[in-house]
């Protein structure tokens, strides 16, 4: 309790300090994702990442340098990411929607950066503005598309000063949607598969076109049947609804509705239930299709790509997925943990 | 009056037999009325009906099920909200007055918090509306030398702000790309994945609940006189205003743990029914039966037609429920006074 709270005056102290101390040290100026021109410290040691999408990406590129995440990890997820990293303080999430930290304990960790990571829109610039004005952190936003995932890599090493960590993962988030584009790009439209993504714990909330929640599933060439009710956000619809879309392949996040929807006597009639192609998407450490919306969902483009294509994509995916967890989480996966990981790629019973 | 009873009651049922109707009849999934008849028919006779098995599934698996659990959760929620009123002998009285709903929130948040499946997700909906209503009535009954009445709003007010502020909490610690939009739907009220366990499981208490209420629907028109002169006619009023809350608060948590919160009903319906059969709560329960079941079937009917995406229930049943209980007000001022 002392030492927090001695930590916490010292903090407060160091951040009443902060533009002296922003003099002295050599600064930089640099233009970020927004636009926005921001001057950031010559070196940047400590980076406090203000939202999950952040968190991944800076964890990615600069692991070392991250001094916090945004919440615990659950048990399921800690295994996956090394001690020394997994055991970093979760210091709440500043931005995106609902904000949970306090800004006395983001000046209190001291960093020399904040970084946010997603939509680029006049509240988050602003929000932006305001956090950097009344703290005298420098704030930095990249874009969070999809399409400029290796471009915010290498940004983001070079801000921090691991250009090369940067460079290396921008290269290999963008050999390997281009393998995917150029790969997916033969396949016949007839080919392409109807896909429901069910979220929620009856499997009945899903993204409409151009929603963040159905970018991979988009990238990967494959139908969102709930693309003809329009562009959106998350939405509700009924089973009714479902069983008139008759999707050939249901991908879910939700390990409740996974469970039962084979059981179901409603869902049983649908095409991708009695074929088995009703998939559970990892979420270890972080999720494999759209949460969070980071650089996570790169893995999830091939295992998309593995169960929807799988003549175009014969490759056993677990070097594959060894590699990306390797590159971007610093830890490879036991051979137990592919298992788990892979389990919706081995063949099923219908 | 006997005339007009009758005529009011036979009004309601045909409101209720078109709304059925209408319900069957239309959904995302196309079925003809010719094959919906054909269905109806080979389910009464057990002939072979020659469809295919989806169309059966459409019809008596997703819109069946649905359909009973609207006129289930309405019936529920009017008859509730009918009891409260001359209960409290208040108007602005609806079920969630001693706090179910908010409690039933917070045991559906905290399951989906909890990432539990759907079926514990209902139960401890379900629970907790219970539990919410028997803390504030222990709450009210250890506080004395008051209006027992009084008291006992004061505290579901009370205890719903605070169950309320615990929702919020839970959204605000939330997962915000997992948790917190299946969390907003589930406040939002709606049917949509109704399936006929939900139906098999809440229907049986909402009619356990309703008999009591329909066998005690005399002391209920005393107990509306006032206490001093319900006492004075003989009615133990504790006893009995302990039982009109148990079965109001077992109907509504019944029927919101399946259906998320749906406000208005409550509200609105009782006051139809009062305008059309007057306060006598022997005619006044059926009427505000038959009301709250045809009109959350036609609500949710068009919250499943109207759009291609589902309408949430919350926000269907007030976008219909104002203007007609603004209109409702303007138009009438006898029933009450």
């Amino acid at each position: 309790m002392h030492r927090a709270r001695r930590r916490f005056l010292a903090g407060l102290a160091l951040a009443a300090l902060g533009p002296v101390a922003a003099r002295a040290q050599s600064s930089r100026q640099i233009v970020d994702g927004a636009g926005r021109k921001v001057a950031i410290p010559a070196r940047v040691e400590r980076v406090y990442a203000a939202g999950p999408p952040a968190s991944v990406l800076a964890f990615a590129v600069a692991p070392d340098k991250l001094i916090g995440w945004t919440s615990h990890f659950r048990d399921y997820e800690r295994p996956f990411v090394a001690p020394k990293y997994a055991d970093l303080p979760a210091l709440g999430r500043l931005t995106g929607r609902g904000n949970t930290a306090n800004v006395e304990v983001v000046i209190a960790a001291r960093p020399d950066l904040v970084f946010d990571y997603g939509a680029i829109t006049p509240t988050y610039v602003s929000l932006a503005d305001r956090v950097q004005a009344q703290t005298g952190i420098p704030y930095v936003l990249l874009d969070g598309d999809f399409d400029r995932m290796a471009e915010s890599l290498g940004a983001f090493g070079r801000i921090v000063g691991e250009d090369a960590a940067g460079e290396a993962l921008a290269r290999y988030a963008h050999e390997l949607i281009a393998d995917v584009s150029l790969r997916v790009a033969r396949i016949p439209a007839a080919q392409r598969p109807r896909v429901y993504y069910g979220r929620g714990p009856r499997g009945l909330d899903t993204g409409l076109a151009g929603s963040i929640n159905m970018e991979s599933i988009e990238q990967v060439g494959a139908v969102n049947v709930a693309a003809e009710l329009g562009k959106g956000g998350l939405v509700q619809v009924s089973v009714e609804q479902v069983l008139r879309w008759n999707p050939d392949v249901i991908v879910t996040i939700d390990p409740n509705f996974f469970a039962s929807v084979r059981r179901d006597p409603l869902w049983r009639e649908l095409a991708a239930v009695k074929s088995g192609r009703v998939h559970l998407a990892p979420n270890a450490p972080f999720g494999w299709i759209d949460f969070p919306p980071s650089v996570n969902r790169l893995i999830g483009l091939r295992w998309l790509c593995r169960l929807l294509y799988p003549e175009t994509f014969p490759e056993d995916l677990r070097p594959v997925v060894r590699d990306f967890y390797s590159r971007m989480y610093h830890q490879a996966p036991t051979e137990t943990q592919l298992d788990a990981l892979l389990v919706s790629v081995r063949p099923q019973q219908a | 009056m006997r005339g007009r009873t009758a005529a009011a009651a036979a009004g309601a049922l045909v409101a209720l037999g078109a709304a059925l109707f209408a319900a069957f009849a239309v959904g995302r999934f196309p079925v003809s009325a010719g094959d919906l008849v054909t269905l109806m028919w080979s389910k009464l006779t057990g002939a072979p009906h020659g469809l295919p098995a989806t169309v059966e599934t459409v019809v008596f698996g997703v819109r069946g099920p649905r359909v009973l659990a609207a006129v289930a959760v309405g019936a529920a929620l009017a008859a509730a909200g009918a009891a409260y009123q001359s209960l409290f002998r208040n108007p602005l009285v609806s079920p969630d007055i001693l706090g179910v709903s908010s409690g039933a929130a917070v045991g559906a948040v905290l399951g989906i918090f909890l990432s539990l499946n759907v079926l514990a997700i209902q139960g401890l909906a379900f629970a907790f509306g219970l539990g919410a209503v028997a803390l504030v009535y222990v709450t009210a009954t250890a506080v004395r030398g008051h209006d027992p009445l009084l008291v006992l709003v004061l505290a579901g007010v009370v205890v719903g702000a605070l169950l309320g502020a615990i929702v919020a909490l839970l959204k605000y610690l939330a997962d915000p790309y997992n948790q917190l939009p299946a969390i907003t739907f589930w406040l939002l009220g709606s049917l949509a994945g109704t399936n006929r366990d939900d139906f098999v499981s809440a229907a049986p208490l909402m009619l356990a609940a309703l008999v009591p209420l329909w066998l005690l629907r005399w002391r209920i028109n005393l107990l509306s006189l006032g206490d001093e002169e319900a006492k004075a006619l003989g009615v133990e009023t504790t006893r009995t205003r302990i039982a009109v809350i148990a079965c109001a608060t077992l109907m509504t948590a019944a029927a919101v743990s399946i259906s998320g919160v749906v406000g208005w009903i409550g509200l609105l319906i009782p006051h139809f029914a009062r305008l059309l059969v007057g306060p006598d709560f022997g005619r006044l329960l059926p009427t505000a039966v038959i009301l709250g079941a045809a009109f959350l079937l036609a609500v949710d009917t068009l919250a499943r037609t109207v759009a291609r995406i589902e309408i949430p229930l919350g926000v269907l049943t007030a976008f219909v429920g104002t203007p007609l209980f603004l209109w409702q007000l303007a138009a009438a001022r006898r029933s009450w006074q």
